[in-house]
């Protein structure tokens, strides 16, 4: 055991006690893309006692030049990302617990996921969910590691409930559009990059090395060669619906929640019913093969294609309606298909 | 006039005076960003009146959502 973690435990920042800690401690890490996968490698070598990491997607061929869990044979069999992370983290190291979820994280869902949690990770693709991650986190005290990137582009910081500013001291409002959908491409190094911003960041955290946690918010260009780490303390609003004197916490309100989503750079509409379902998968490949075209099912999600339009049906009941950005048409097809 | 952009020094046309034009001119003035200019976070709503002069330190950090 001690060999195994030996090489930071020689690291003054760790040392043996570091090293209990982190073993005590749990990250719920969002979102098993890029970021994701980064994280959640280094923080289970590093032997972080628990790791969770959610995810809504399954693997695509395009996932797999910068999400490092994945391989082909993953992307070829469509596994959901939750599914993939969880086997290959539980190989990498036994020691700790790993619990990989498929599940698209809404309010009903964060309230849980937070519970014993000591850090959550953004890996996400958004910032309606960064909203949420933002008011859950203050809600229960729980420090939450922000991180972004886009082309050679990259951004990070720390929040820590009651000491620095929040997301929605420092933006205000949700960014709308461009910067969140991956158009322009992104490469490998860049997510590398705000991973490890990410990861040290969190193992300060665990061995409670405060004092050592980045207060600034830093961004680079590994193209364009810039950085930059500026300091955002005086952006703290008092009156911050999130993080203020008197929180409110809006966006965990339920008229704030989307039910379908356009999914970045994806093309692809999502679409969740208002209630939790478990989907009879083999009752709905029955109902499918009526109808003609391609059926593709493994024990998580069944995928039909025709008319060159492919449509996802998770377990858990929502759907994937690929090849549109458009909500009002595939509500449509999602009706036509499931009534 | 010469100023450092995120650590690196540019040059740039004398027809750059105020943060907005700084941002239109780097193609950030759609986005979410945070200015310091020397040292000090410039609110955004001061940014067509703040001047930026030869030898300033700017930092620009703009918010993305990819991930
Ligand atoms: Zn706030």
């Amino acid at each position: 055991m001690k060999e195994r973690y030996s090489r930071q435990i020689l690291f003054d920042g760790i040392g043996e006690e570091g090293q209990l800690k982190l073993q005590k401690k749990h990250v719920l890490i969002i979102g098993a893309g890029a970021l994701g996968t980064g994280n959640a490698e280094i923080l289970t070598r590093a032997g972080v006692g628990r790791i969770t990491i959610v995810d809504r997607d399954y693997v695509e061929v395009s996932n797999l030049q910068r999400q490092q869990l994945y391989t082909e044979r993953d992307a070829n069999d469509r596994i959901p990302k939750a599914v993939a992370a969880q086997k290959r983290l539980r190989e990498i190291n036994p020691d700790i617990e790993v619990d990989g979820k498929i599940m698209d994280v809404t309010v009903e869902e964060i309230d849980r996921l937070v519970s014993n949690v000591d850090l959550i990770i953004d890996a996400t693709d958004n910032f309606d969910i960064r909203f949420l991650i933002n008011d859950v986190a203050q809600k229960y005290g729980v420090p939450w590691i922000y991180g972004g990137c886009v082309s050679s582009y990259g951004i990070s910081f720390t929040v820590l409930p009651g000491e620095t500013p929040c997301l929605n001291c420092l933006l205000e409002t949700i960014p709308l559009g461009g910067a969140t959908c991956d158009t322009v491409g992104v490469i490998a190094p860049a997510v590398q990059m705000v991973v490890a911003y990410q990861a040290a960041e969190a193992i300060k955290i665990f061995v409670e090395d405060f004092e050592a946690v980045r207060r600034k918010l830093v961004s680079f260009d590994l193209w364009k060669n810039e950085q930059s780490a500026i300091d955002v303390s005086r952006l703290k609003k008092e009156d911050c619906p999130s993080c203020g004197e008197s929180p409110t916490y809006p966006y965990l309100s339920y008229e704030n929640q989307t039910k379908t989503a356009v999914l970045c750079g994806r093309n692809t509409v999502q679409i969740r019913p208002p209630k939790k379902v478990n989907r009879d998968l083999n009752a709905l490949v029955t109902q499918l093969e009526k109808q003609g075209g391609a059926i593709e099912q493994n024990p998580f999600l069944v995928s039909y294609h025709s008319e060159n339009r492919r449509v996802v049906f998770f377990k858990d009941g929502r759907v994937l309606i690929h090849g549109m950005k458009d909500i009002v048409e595939a509500k449509k097809i999602y009706h036509q298909l499931l009534g | 006039m010469v100023i450092h952009v995120n650590g690196e020094q540019r040059e740039l046309l004398n027809d750059i005076q105020t943060v907005s034009d700084l941002l239109n001119h780097f193609e950030l003035a759609d986005k979410k960003i945070i200015v310091e200019l020397n040292a000090n976070i410039v609110d955004s709503s001061q940014h067509e009146e703040i001047t930026v002069q030869d030898g300033d330190r700017v930092e620009l950090v703009h918010f993305v959502g990819g991930g």
